[in-house]
């Protein structure tokens, strides 16, 4: 069989399941892909000797009839996931050499479903950022390039390299974190499809720690089937996480009818934003129109708070993340800055270990929650964020999703938005809001720029509703008809 | 009921009081530590128990142990306190070595437990109410060893994460005596309920001491906090040493500054370890992997119904119903196994002599042998087996002290040891009557006074009959026959 890497995730499981092809030649044709495209630095770690001895397990327990869900389909895993015996990074330096002895809930489902790891893809580091420029790995590239330009482009962030990865056919699918955006904007820049469930849907047991009550385990596929495939391998209740949700996991598959009749769908109308490129909002009217004409009804809807979701975000979430990487101080593992004495000794390793990105984020998480500040920053924070998840509630009680853009402009050059963090910062406006109210999202290709870079559009879902998003976003896959792929410049075999 | 009085202390410019609030940490009994399964036993081998949790691996998640927040509500169910059905779990965030986490979990705003109340009986007769402030869970941290390497230091993670239940009193307390006599009495309530062993020594209940000192019901004054005591008498030294040392920088027209202090039981006092503005910004904030903590009232009722007896009420039944005084009761509760001790013994007869005997003579022989209540030779079914002799006659009560001394050196039954040693009490007249002749055959001069008037007498040929008889004459019946003789 040819091309195997070009086979979607469904088609391959299939045909693993059908016997037309091994999981071990399966593997081996990503391995090669991955060899040949290592001028992407998707790859933080790429284990080819763990993905030919997982895939052979694979081909006996397809011999045997004993397949998992996704037996044999090989899968790039983001470094931000805990891998047994496998260096995890969270894309620092911190990190750097740390080989957990356990594996992520995630990781767990996903080899108990027959998954295959063929490596751990690089990531802003601990998924903050928006371009994948802060990992101390270095940048990853998007396989996307401008229409007659070669320069570097960005994946988005922070699951850049598992975008890059699937959006360059080295793996079916991808795991990604979304904490405000960092699988649906990197899934927008890349031309694939990135979906965040419902917070409490995946485990984030084993998944290094950013921000713990936005953090939330997801697929990144080419298509949405591929998607609803994969998060239905990731996902499921743990009680090794508090904040997991008992509740079954539907087949996600079987949602995709392709019926939205009668549905409707909110067009939020504070997503409207200055400065927004003509044809994101072009795109966003092409969208509902698709959807009307398969029977949805759109509905205008208002969500009040949606200008003040990013900063509270960008208070939230760092005050959390500089709580959740005070374990990283020298004393156990990772790296350590040898000093004198015990401070000495914590300043230097963590100012060695973070990068500027995680600096900021821990001093502003730290100022914010210092005391005399708490009440004005934290706390409003976090009655903001109560105010837009009541406004996503009330929403709700009128429309069965909601359509918006996905990022409020095309991805960017490497470098072009490096020395302002708010322009960077803006990048999430659109994914944001949903995440503050813990709401599953998803990212569809769903046309080109005028300079040739993918655009996405953005359905959100109620919580634990993932079905109706992902038919909805089906729909709209099937309408939009995306067929566009990056041309390949980085291999020489293609 | 009298108040307890507080301490003055008699300055050169007059008088003052001393003002005392404790926040005592107790450890939890239970298998596993408050957020991961790891064990949680004492002086096991350093770093054998401590799970990826406890060592804060990346991405590890605490799970909170139901067990431990059901010590938690049964101790605030005996400090009479409030229970409360939500309650959260905070993160308090410093750095050090044994804090793999970089972060303590607790709770800030919204304790488990609120406010209750902690009634002492004092020594003296009088009685004192002490105030709870809250009760709240937390994890204790990891050890630090600084000796075991000239230059560095090593981690022992074997106690990070254990639950701890921080008991916070109000100021109530106005003098060392009365916060002995609080912790004292802490201790025997969740030794009772079986929710911290109360063994100071190990660390498993320890206090930080708040101490102030202000003229006689004035303002209150600037405190400081003794840290990490963990001996009743090194708790009452600290207030007694701090007490003195404040009235002293006052009188002297100086300030006393809001800061901790470090005991040092070497020499009894207390040292600045660091002030208000060099403490620590904790940056409190809800702990973002834990659901806020929520059971029913139904909950706690169950919990309730299956407590055990208390102290205080075991106390009031050994007064109501046995009929002992308040100050032999409080002696008794003090420890649950003394308690049962005694009901064992007292069962179906005088709990007056039981308790005389209990506090007298057993707590003397084990406290002069280095044994407590359980580790006793004399259980209490043979305690009574000897106060039965008494009782009906067999031996008299100076024997059967010298009984109960062979037992608790043997081991061995009452009613063996008077029959090996033919201690039997000779109650048969005859045989008393004829020792009798012989002592008055042996003093004609003394039965003469007697006759003549000196009745008192009668004491002294009481005891030479006892002792001719080696103590096993009745002396009831000693009494009679003599009285007989004599005066017929």
């Amino acid at each position: 069989m040819s091309n195997l890497t070009e086979l979607t995730l469904a088609a391959a499981r299939d045909a693993l399941a059908a016997k037309d092809v091994s999981a071990r030649e399966m593997a081996e044709a990503h391995i090669a892909a991955i060899e040949d495209a290592r001028a992407l630095n998707a790859f933080i770690t790429e284990t080819p000797e763990r993905a030919l001895a997982m895939a052979d397990a694979s081909d006996k327990r397809l011999a045997a009839g004993e397949a998992g869900a996704i037996e044999g389909v090989p899968l790039a895993i983001k470094d931000l996931f805990c891998t047994q015996g496998i260096q995890t990074t969270a894309g620092s330096h911190i990190l750097e050499g740390f080989k957990p002895e356990y594996e992520s809930s995630v990781g767990t489902n996903l080899w108990a479903a027959g998954g295959v790891m063929l490596g751990k893809t690089n990531l802003d580091e601990f998924a903050m950022g928006s371009s994948n420029e802060t990992s101390f790995f270095g940048n990853v590239i998007n396989p996307w390039r401008r229409d007659g330009e070669d320069t570097d482009i960005v994946p988005g962030g922070s699951s850049g390299g598992s975008a890059s990865a699937v959006a360059a056919f080295l793996a079916k699918g991808a795991t990604g974190t979304d904490t405000g955006g960092s699988i649906r904007q990197p899934g927008a820049f890349a031309g694939i499809v990135g979906m965040k469930p419902t917070y409490g849907r995946c485990s984030r047991w084993g998944i290094v720690a950013f921000a713990s009550s936005l953090d939330q385990a997801g697929p990144m596929t080419r298509t949405v089937q591929d998607s609803a495939i994969l998060l239905g391998a990731m996902a499921g209740y743990d009680p090794k996480d508090s904040t997991s949700v008992n509740t079954a996991v539907p087949d996600y598959e079987a949602a995709l009818t392709g019926d939205i009749r009668g549905l409707k769908i909110g067009i939020p109308r504070e997503y409207r934003v200055d400065g927004m490129p003509p044809e994101i909002d072009a795109l966003w009217q092409q969208g509902i129109e698709w959807l009307k004409a398969a029977g949805a009804e759109t509905v205008e809807i208002s969500l009040p708070h949606t200008k003040y979701a990013l900063p509270a975000y960008y208070i939230v979430a760092p005050a959390e993340a500089s709580s959740n990487l005070a374990r990283y101080d020298g004393v156990r593992y990772g790296q350590r800055v040898e000093a004198d004495d015990l401070t000495d000794m914590y300043e230097l390793t963590r100012a060695e270990g973070f990068g500027p990105e995680v600096q900021r984020r821990i001093m502003i998480g730290a100022y914010v929650l210092s005391a005399g500040y708490y009440d004005a920053y934290y706390l409003k924070a976090q009655r903001v964020r109560t105010r837009i998840a009541e406004d996503f509630k009330t929403a709700y009680q009128s429309v069965d999703a909601i359509l918006t853009p996905t990022a409020p402009s095309a991805a960017f050059g490497i470098g072009e938005k490096g020395d302002d963090p708010i322009a960077m910062y803006l990048n999430d406006v659109f994914t944001v809001p949903a995440s503050m109210a813990g709401l599953p999202g998803i990212s569809v290709p769903a046309g080109l720029a005028a300079d040739g870079l993918p655009l996405g559009l953005q359905v959100l879902g109620k919580a634990f509703d993932e079905e109706t998003m992902f038919r909805v976003a089906g729909v709209l896959e099937e309408a939009a008809g995306f067929t566009a792929r990056p041309a390949n410049w980085w291999g020489t075999s293609s | 009921m009298t108040a307890a009085k507080g301490t003055i202390i008699q300055g050169a410019t007059g008088d003052w009081e001393i003002v005392i609030g404790l926040e005592v940490h107790a450890q939890v009994i239970s298998q596993a530590k408050l957020f991961s399964g790891a064990a949680t036993e004492f002086g096991a081998e350093p770093n054998s128990q401590v799970s990826l949790i406890d060592a804060a691996m990346p991405g590890m998640l605490p799970v909170i142990n139901a067990e431990a927040v059901a010590q938690a509500v049964r101790t605030g169910l005996g400090l009479n306190a409030k229970i409360n059905l939500r309650s959260v779990f905070d993160r308090k965030n410093y750095f050090y070595p044994d804090l793999p986490q970089g972060y303590q979990i607790s709770q800030f705003l919204q304790p488990v437990v609120g406010e209750g109340v902690v009634h002492l009986e004092l020594p003296d007769g009088t009685s004192h109410d002490v105030g709870i402030e809250r009760l709240h869970l937390e994890q204790d941290a990891g050890k630090s060893v600084h000796d075991m390497h000239p230059s560095q230091t090593y981690v022992d993670l074997n106690r990070s994460g254990i639950a701890l239940m921080e008991i916070v009193s109000k100021p109530d307390l106005r003098s060392a005596e009365q916060a002995g006599a609080y912790v004292r009495k802490l201790r025997a309530i969740v030794r009772y309920l079986g929710t911290c062993d109360g063994n100071m020594e190990q660390g498993s209940m320890r206090a930080d001491v708040n101490v102030s000192v202000r003229r006689p019901s004035g303002d209150l004054g600037t405190r400081a906090e003794v840290k990490n005591v963990n001996s009743v008498r090194f708790i009452q030294q600290a207030i007694e040493y701090e007490a003195q040392r404040q009235v002293d920088v006052l009188e002297e027209g100086g300030e006393i500054v809001q800061e901790t202090r470090l005991f040092d039981a070497n020499n009894g006092t207390t040292r600045a370890m660091r002030s208000k503005e060099e403490s620590h910004d904790y940056r409190y904030f809800p702990d973002p992997d834990l659901l806020p903590l929520e059971f029913s009232q139904a909950y706690v009722d169950e919990l309730a119904a299956d407590l055990p007896e208390l102290p205080d009420a075991k106390l009031a039944r050994f007064q109501a119903e046995l009929g002992l005084s308040a100050y032999d009761a409080d002696v008794l509760v003090a420890e649950k196994e003394i308690a049962d001790y005694f009901e064992a013994a007292a069962k179906d007869r005088d709990a007056k002599t039981v308790a005389n005997w209990v506090s007298g003579t057993l707590f003397a022989s084990l406290n002069k042998s280095g044994k407590n209540i359980t580790q006793s030779p004399v259980t209490a079914e043979q305690l009574g087996g000897l106060l039965d002799l008494m009782a009906d006659n067999t031996i008299s009560g100076k024997i059967a002290k010298d009984v109960f001394e062979e037992m608790f050196e043997t081991g061995k039954n009452a009613d063996a040891v008077v029959e090996e040693k033919g201690l039997k009490q000779v109650s048969d007249t005859g045989a008393i009557e004829a020792m009798i002749d012989e002592v008055l055959a042996a003093n004609p001069d003394k039965v003469e006074e007697y006759r003549a008037g000196k009745v008192q007498l009668l004491g002294f040929f009481v005891g030479q009959v006892m002792k001719a008889s080696g103590g096993k004459a009745n002396p009831g019946v000693v009494n009679e026959v003599l009285r007989g003789k004599l005066g017929g």
